[in-house]
C-alpha cells in the first residue's frame, strides 16, 4: 500500500461515451462507403446472413430427402435445387413466425380472428431474452473492468435461492413483497460476486478458478437446500422442487393478453440502462473501464484497482441474481435443481455478441431469445425433423462471423479499411 | 522471468495481506475444518472408519486399517494447526513449503474420508485411488492441450469443445466402422479439427480468442446435439457403445496398492501417462519447448532470431486439439460407450481451471486434475458408502478445499507474457 500515493487525485473526470466525431449526414455517399468498407452494423448484418448460409448446409446436409435428391442431381436438377430451397427456406421461415410474426395470425385477424395472437410471438421472445439480458449484463459488465465471470449461474443460483426463500417463506402486502423479492434476489448474487472479487483483491485468487468452483458449490448447495424439506424443499415432495412463490411475490406482466412484456423484461431493460449509465457517466464507471484497458495505468493513476474488482464482481453477481428474480418470480414460480438452465454459459455468448456493451448485450439478448422460441417451434412445426438445436450452431455461428470482421471483409470482398476492426472486449489472463 | 524496472517494482499490486502469514492462515482454517466439522460430525456418528487397501478377489490381501474417525480427525487436524504454526513463524525452503501444503491437503483430505465413513462399511481406497486416475483422464489430457497452447501464446477456451467434439467423432466412427482404434483416432482428429479453426481465426485473422473460444464451445455443443438428433437417436448403429477393454499390465499390475490402481486400466490411461511425459520434456528439456516458451513469452524477439511465430503457434494449437480430442474420445468409447448430448459436462472448464490452478506448467496442471479427477470420484462413491450422509455437503467439500487453497496458497499467477495476444508481424 505505501508504494501508492495516499491521496488519490480525485476526481476524475468522468469521460463522455465518445461521440461520434463525424456525425455523418446520411447520404447516399455515406450509405454506399458503409456498405463497401463495411462499417460495424453493415458487418452484423453480413456476419448474421453469412451464419444463416452456413447454417443453411447444415440443415441440407442433415435432412434425408434432400440429400437423396442431390444424388440423382444431374436428372433433375430443378427437382434438387427446389427441395433443397424448400427445406432451408420452410425452417427459416417457420423460426420467423415462432419469433416474430406470423402472417397467417394477421390475416385471421382481419376476419375477426385474435389480435392477441399476432402478438404472441414477439411476448415469447421477449420472455425468453429477459434473463439472457440480465446474465449477460453481468459477464459484460466484469470484461469492462477486465474480469472473466464465468461464474454467473453460480451467482444465478445464489439469487434464485434467496428470491425462493423470500417468495414462500415470508407473507407481505402486494407490491412490496415483489420488491423484497427482487431485491434479495440481487443481494444474493451479489454476496456471491463479492465474494470472488474479494478473494481476488485480497489473495490475488483467480477470478476464473474460484467462479467455476463457486459454480459447483452453488448446485451441489441448491441440491442440499432442495432435498430438505426444512430447507427449500416442498412439504410431503420426493423431488428436488421449492414451493411456490406467492401470489404477491409474482412480477406479472403490463399489457395483456398477448401485446404484452413482462415486469421482469422491464427490469432487464432498466439494468441494462443503469449499467450504461454507470460505465459512460460516473466516475466508478471511468474508474472500471480503466482498470480494464490497464491495472498497472489505473493503479499509477491513483485508482483503488482492488476496490474496483469488488465493486464490479458485486454488480456482477447482483445482476445474475436479478436474473433469476425474473425466472423464478416471473415464468417458473418454482426453483427446481434444473431451473438454472444455460442462463450462465448463454450470458457469456451474449455479452460477447453485444461486445460488452449494455445496448448491444440487449439487442443481442433479444436476438438469442428469438432464437430460442424459433428453435423450439421450427422442432415442433417439423416434428423433430430440424432438432432445436439447429439455433445453438447458429449462434455459435453469428458470433463467430460479428467477431471476425476480416473474414467477413474477405468473403464479401469489402475494402479494408483502418479504424473498423474489432476493439478487446475481452482481456487475458493477466487482466 | 519477470522482467522487473523500477516503475513495475513502484506500481506492483499491493496485495494488503502478507503472503506467509495467509498460508500459515490457510494452514489454521483447513485444520479447524478438520477438527470442528468433520471431527464433531464424525463423533456424532460414533463408529470407525475402515479402509480397505487391497481390491476384492486380488492375490495379496491386506488387512482393513480400523481407525477411530473422531480421534482421526482431531489429530489430522492438529497436525495442520502445528504446520500452519511452523508456516507462520519458521523460513521455509521452497521444497519444504510444497510438503506442508501436500501434507495439510492430504490430512483435509484423509479427515474428510474419515467423517464420510465413520461408523460405515469400508472404504476401498484402492478403488478411489483407481477411480481418481481414471477421472482425471479427460481432464489431465484436456490441461495439456491448453498448456501446450498457452504456452506458445494462443489462449484456449476450447478444451470444453474439442473434448465434445472428440467425445462424438470418437462414438460415431467407432460405431460406423466397428473398430475402436478408428473412433480413437478419430476422436483425436477431431479435437484436432476444433484446434484447426482456432488457429485460423486466432493467428490468421487476430480474432479474440476468449470470444473466440466460448463461440467454438456453443458450435461443438450445438453441432453435436444436433447430430445426435439427426443421426444417433434415429439409427442406434451409429451409437453402438462398445469401449476399450482393461490391460493388465504385467508384472507391475501385481504390485500391492499400487498396481491395480495405475497398471490395471484401458488404454488411455496409458497414453494418458505418456503424453504427461511427452508434453513435460518437450516443453522443458528440448530445444523445440524452449522456442516454444520464447513464443508465448516474447513473440518479437522469438522472431527476431529467425523462429517463426505463426508456425509455432499454429503447430501446438493443433496438437493441443489433438491432445485434448483423445481426452474427448475417452469420454465415450473409454468410459461409458455412447454418446449423449454435452456429454463433456464442463470438464473443459475444470481443465481450464486446473492449467491456471498448475500456473501454465504441464506437472502442476496434472496434479490439479488430479485433485479435481478426486472431487469427480468422491461425488461417485460416497453415497453408495455411507447413504446417511448429505451427500451434496461432501460433493461441495473439495471445491471449497480448492477455493481455499487458491486464496490462501497459491495466489496471484502469471500466464505467459504474450498468452492471448495476436501477433503481427512489424
Amino acid at each position: 500500500m505505501s508504494d501508492v500515493p495516499a491521496a488519490a487525485p480525485e476526481p476524475i473526470p468522468a469521460e463522455p461515451s465518445a461521440p461520434d466525431k463525424s456525425r455523418a449526414r446520411l447520404t447516399g455517399a455515406v450509405i454506399i462507403e458503409a456498405i463497401t468498407q463495411g462499417s460495424s452494423t453493415v458487418n452484423t448484418i453480413l456476419a448474421i446472413f453469412l451464419a444463416l448460409v452456413v447454417g443453411g448446409v447444415l440443415i441440407v446436409v442433415s435432412n434425408p430427402l434432400v440429400t437423396h435428391a442431390w444424388g440423382s442431381f444431374f436428372a433433375q436438377p430443378g427437382y434438387t435445387l427446389g427441395q433443397t430451397w424448400h427445406a432451408v427456406s420452410f425452417t427459416y421461415t417457420q423460426m420467423f413466425e415462432g419469433a416474430i410474426l406470423n402472417p397467417s395470425t394477421v390475416n385471421a385477424a382481419f376476419h375477426g380472428g385474435s389480435v392477441a395472437a399476432i402478438f404472441y410471438p414477439l411476448s415469447s421472445t421477449a420472455a425468453q431474452a429477459t434473463p439472457l439480458i440480465l446474465t449477460g449484463l453481468s459477464v459484460a459488465i466484469a470484461f469492462r473492468a477486465g474480469l472473466f465471470n464465468i461464474g454467473a449461474a453460480g451467482q444465478w443460483v445464489g439469487g434464485a435461492v434467496v428470491a425462493t426463500w423470500l417468495g414462500f417463506g415470508v407473507s407481505l402486502p402486494l407490491g412490496i413483497h415483489v420488491i423484497v423479492c427482487v431485491v434479495g434476489a440481487f443481494v444474493g448474487g451479489a454476496a456471491i460476486g463479492w465474494f470472488v472479487g474479494l478473494l481476488k483483491a485480497k489473495t490475488g485468487a483467480h477470478e476464473v478458478i474460484v467462479t467455476i468452483m463457486l459454480n459447483y458449490v452453488m448446485y451441489d448447495l441448491l441440491q442440499y437446500l432442495l432435498s430438505h424439506p426444512a430447507m427449500l424443499q416442498q412439504p410431503h415432495q420426493t423431488n428436488e422442487i421449492a414451493p411456490p412463490i406467492a401470489n404477491n411475490a409474482n412480477l406479472g406482466h403490463v399489457g395483456g393478453p398477448p401485446p404484452q412484456v413482462g415486469v421482469g423484461f422491464l427490469i432487464a431493460v432498466g439494468a441494462a440502462l443503469a449499467v450504461a449509465w454507470l460505465l459512460s457517466r460516473t466516475t466508478t464507471g471511468f474508474q472500471f473501464r480503466t482498470v480494464g484497458a490497464s491495472p498497472s495505468a489505473a493503479r499509477t493513476a491513483g485508482i483503488n484497482v482492488e476496490r474496483s474488482w469488488i465493486l464490479v464482481m458485486l454488480l456482477a453477481g447482483g445482476l445474475a441474481g436479478l436474473s433469476a428474480a425474473t425466472v423464478i418470480q416471473g415464468t417458473n414460480t418454482q426453483l427446481t435443481f434444473n431451473s438454472y438452465g444455460t442462463y450462465g454459459p448463454d450470458g457469456i455468448t451474449v455479452a460477447l455478441l453485444g461486445r460488452a456493451k449494455p445496448i448491444g448485450v440487449v439487442l443481442a439478448g433479444l436476438l438469442f431469445g428469438a432464437l430460442h422460441v424459433g428453435g423450439t417451434y421450427v422442432e415442433a412445426a417439423t416434428l423433430g425433423q430440424v432438432p432445436a438445436d439447429i439455433v445453438t450452431v447458429l449462434e455459435g455461428l453469428i458470433v463467430l462471423f460479428v467477431a471476425a470482421p476480416a473474414l467477413i471483409r474477405a468473403v464479401f470482398r469489402l475494402r479494408a479499411t483502418s479504424g473498423t476492426g474489432m476493439e478487446a472486449v475481452a482481456k487475458g489472463w493477466n487482466g | 522471468m519477470e522482467r522487473v524496472t523500477a516503475l513495475a517494482t513502484a506500481v506492483r499490486a499491493p496485495l494488503t495481506v502478507d503472503r506467509r502469514y495467509l498460508a500459515a492462515v490457510t494452514f489454521g482454517v483447513l485444520g479447524l475444518i478438520d477438527i470442528v466439522v468433520f471431527g464433531l460430525l464424525a463423533l456424532r456418528h460414533s463408529g470407525d472408519a475402515s479402509f480397505n487397501l487391497s481390491p476384492a478377489g486380488s492375490g495379496v490381501q491386506i488387512p482393513t486399517i480400523r481407525v477411530a474417525a473422531g480421534s482421526a480427525c482431531f489429530a489430522l487436524g492438529v497436525v495442520s494447526l502445528g504446520l500452519g504454526a511452523l508456516r507462520g513463524f519458521m523460513p521455509l525452503s521452497r521444497r519444504s513449503k510444497r510438503l506442508a501444503i501436500a501434507s495439510v491437503l492430504l490430512c483435509f483430505v484423509i479427515s474428510l474420508l474419515c467423517w464420510a465413513d465413520a461408523g460405515a462399511i469400508p472404504l476401498n481406497l484402492v478403488n478411489i485411488l483407481q477411480g481418481t486416475l481414471i477421472a482425471s483422464i479427460p481432464l489431465v489430457l484436456g490441461a495439456l492441450a491448453g498448456c501446450l497452447c498457452e504456452r506458445s501464446g494462443v489462449i484456449n477456451i476450447a478444451i470444453e469443445g474439442q473434448l465434445l467434439f472428440g467425445a462424438f467423432a470418437a462414438a460415431i466412427f467407432a460405431s460406423a466402422f466397428g473398430g475402436l482404434w478408428v473412433g480413437l483416432v478419430a476422436g483425436s482428429l477431431a479435437g484436432g479439427l476444433v484446434g484447426v479453426l482456432l488457429a485460423v481465426f486466432a493467428i490468421t485473422f487476430l480474432m479474440d480468442q476468449i470470444i473466440l473460444g466460448v463461440v467454438l464451445n456453443v458450435l461443438a455443443l450445438g453441432m453435436t446435439n444436433y447430430l445426435y438428433d439427426r443421426l444417433m437417436a434415429q439409427n442406434p448403429n451409429y451409437n453402438t457403445g462398445n469401449t476399450f477393454s482393461t490391460i493388465k499390465i504385467p508384472g507391475l499390475s501385481q504390485i500391492p496398492v499400487i498396481g491395480p490402481a495405475f497398471f490395471d486400466s484401458n488404454v488411455f490411461l496409458y497414453i494418458t501417462y505418456i503424453a504427461i511425459i511427452l508434453v513435460q520434456v518437450a516443453l522443458f528439456y528440448s530445444r523445440w519447448g524452449l522456442r516454444v516458451r520464447a513464443v508465448g513469452e516474447h513473440p518479437t524477439a522469438a522472431d527476431t532470431v529467425g523462429i517463426s511465430v505463426v508456425w509455432t503457434r499454429y503447430r501446438n494449437v493443433i496438437i493441443g486439439g489433438l491432445i485434448a480430442g483423445i481426452g474427448g474420445a475417452y469420454l465415450t468409447i473409454g468410459s461409458v460407450g455412447s454418446f449423449n448430448p454435452n456429454i463433456s459436462s464442463g470438464f473443459g472448464y475444470i481443465a481450464l481451471a486446473a492449467l491456471i490452478f498448475g500456473r501454465w506448467t504441464p506437472l502442476g496442471s496434472v496434479a490439479a486434475a488430479l485433485l479435481f479427477g478426486f472431487c469427480l470420484e468422491l461425488a461417485l462413491v460416497l453415497p453408495t458408502v455411507n447413504p446417511a450422509l448429505p451427500s451434496p455437503i461432501m460433493n461441495m467439500a473439495p471445491y471449497v478445499a480448492t477455493i481455499i487453497a487458491v486464496a490462501g496458497l497459491v495466489g496471484k499467477v502469471r500466464a505467459p507474457a504474450a498468452d492471448g495476444k495476436p501477433y503481427v508481424k512489424a
